[in-house]
């Protein structure tokens, strides 16, 4: 085919985009959702380009939190998770506009879809450190649920706590009661918290 | 065999449907964006829509071994109301999308001013985006619409060759064999097309830019209508290959000009499908299906 016009959607290569980003941010709604098939072609990281278009965000944290919620609400999946992916550096501590947990609402939205990657994705380091114990103990369940492979959870071992394990034990009960299989990540998690009680429900 | 249904409406489609279509060879699928039966009021429902085809549907397709890709555009339906007009603005950040593979379904319905600026207007947005384009043509009035068509098609900055003029018949099919623009048929269970004129139409026109799909919706549709066709080409006589032709390289090709159509590598050059790419090709974790239990 041959276009008359040359498209103004198509940046040159991904680093002509993050300088561009980094001048004009604003930029980044055009650049973000192509960058990564640029950057395939380029032999790169798709996931890579697109954090180091969101890392060229310039500003105080405010400006950059609500630019990378707009970028995560316009995005395809893999978008969104490439802005999942990038949230423990965009809150990287030498970064002067660390974000802090003022993208945490983007993680919460994550763990409400239905899709594994997202979930997946949205249970990094960030929400580890940032979600509160009920979200966070909800979303692992939601993890076992789904057949996500509880491993790629980070700070599985800091986080998991008693009252996790009476939900999972209870989730394995329910299971059993059904004649139909524990997945073995519940068991996992269990092993993972010290609990010498093994009974199924404690009033706490 | 293996199988590329060019245009159906998964959003309206079953798990089942997605079983049985994988079951009969399909592994690729575009989803045209068009009406949803309910005229939609308001910019946020279509983009909800066209986040949905790009979004929750190719990950539900992901889940039964078919790659889902979509095409993006305000209908001509809807072009006439004047809320929706609106979507025009919203497309571009949808154009750049990786798994919009062209502009569409775009065309007429009733052949309004308002329908003719809203064609025109898309068909500029597929050559700034250098994407093809896929138009249909009205059910009502259908020899006049497609030359129609085929005007504005020339008027633009589009190439022949990177448009689809779809639901044709033995009527309209002519003059588009004439244009170079592709030949789009949807096969339905008793309008349209059927199977056996889908075969008399190829062997008078030949298998060049010949595309065959189900357009499959939430009316009275059939999303194997596909194998059909090409079960009734082997009995006509036509070779594996030239079933091969129709109902995989053809429509490959047509999409492949966006640059975009990413083909999951197990079905690269005349790989036949296998059984057990069945659940969780790429979005789901090594030995865990996400089929069970997602939904609650
Ligand atoms: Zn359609």
């Amino acid at each position: 085919m041959s276009p008359s016009t040359t498209p103004a959607t198509n940046p040159m290569t991904t680093r002509d985009a993050i300088a561009q980003v980094a001048s004009d941010p604003a930029t980044i709604e055009r650049h973000f959702p192509a960058a990564a098939r640029i950057a395939t072609r380029e032999g790169r990281d798709g996931d890579a380009a697109r954090r180091e278009l969101l890392l060229a965000i310039p500003g105080p944290a405010a400006y950059v939190v609500d630019l990378v919620r707009r970028v995560y609400e316009h995005g395809d999946p893999a978008e969104r998770r490439a802005v999942l992916l990038a949230l423990p550096a965009l809150d990287a501590p030498e970064r002067s506009n660390a974000v802090g947990d003022a993208a945490l609402p983007i993680v919460r939205d994550a763990l409400r879809t239905n899709d594994t990657r997202l979930v997946a994705a949205a249970l990094g380091p960030y929400a580890a450190t940032y979600l509160d114990d009920d979200a966070w103990r909800q979303a692992l369940l939601k993890v076992i649920f789904m057949g996500i492979p509880v491993e790629q959870v980070a700070g599985l071992a800091e986080r998991s706590d008693a009252e996790l394990a009476r939900m999972v034990r209870d989730f394995a009960a329910e299971r059993e009661a059904a004649g139909r299989i524990v997945p073995p990540d519940a068991l996992t998690v269990l092993a993972l918290v010290d609990t010498p009680d093994p009974s199924p429900s404690r009033a706490d | 065999m293996r199988i590329f249904d060019p245009h159906i409406h998964m959003t309206s489609r079953t798990t089942d449907d997605y079983v049985r279509m994988h079951a009969a060879g399909v592994r690729a699928v575009v989803e045209p964006s068009f009406w949803l039966g309910q005229p939609r009021t308001s910019v946020g429902s279509f983009t909800d829509y066209f986040d949905s085809i790009l979004g929750w549907e190719p990950f539900r397709a992901s889940q039964y071994g078919i790659a889902h890709f979509a095409t993006i555009g305000l209908n001509p339906k809807e072009a006439n109301d004047a809320r929706c007009r609106e979507v025009l603005d919203v497309l571009p950040r949808y154009l750049v999308k990786d798994r919009v593979v062209a502009v569409g379904e775009l065309g007429y319905d009733s052949m309004t001013p308002e329908e003719d600026d809203v064609f025109a207007a898309q068909l500029a947005l597929a050559a700034e985006h250098e994407l093809p384009a896929l138009v249909h043509t009205p059910h009502r009035d259908k020899l006049t619409g497609t030359r129609r068509t085929l005007d504005v098609v020339r008027e633009s900055a589009v190439a022949p060759g990177a448009i689809i003029v779809d639901h044709l018949n033995e009527m309209t099919v002519g003059v588009v064999a004439e244009s170079g623009c592709w030949m789009g048929f949807s096969v339905y269970p008793d309008t349209k097309m059927d199977e056996h004129r889908m075969v008399e139409i190829l062997r008078r026109y030949g298998l060049d830019r010949m595309i065959v799909n189900s357009a499959a919706d939430w009316g009275n549709s059939d999303p194997l209508k596909t194998v059909r066709v090409a079960e009734a080409m082997l009995a006509a006589g036509y070779t594996d290959d030239d079933v091969d032709r129709v109902l995989w390289r053809n429509p490959v090709e047509f999409y492949s000009q966006s640059g975009r159509l990413e083909l999951p590598d197990t079905l690269a050059d005349g790989a036949q499908p296998r059984d057990e790419e069945l659940v969780g090709a790429g979005a789901t974790f090594e030995g865990n299906s996400v089929l069970r239990g997602a939904r609650d």
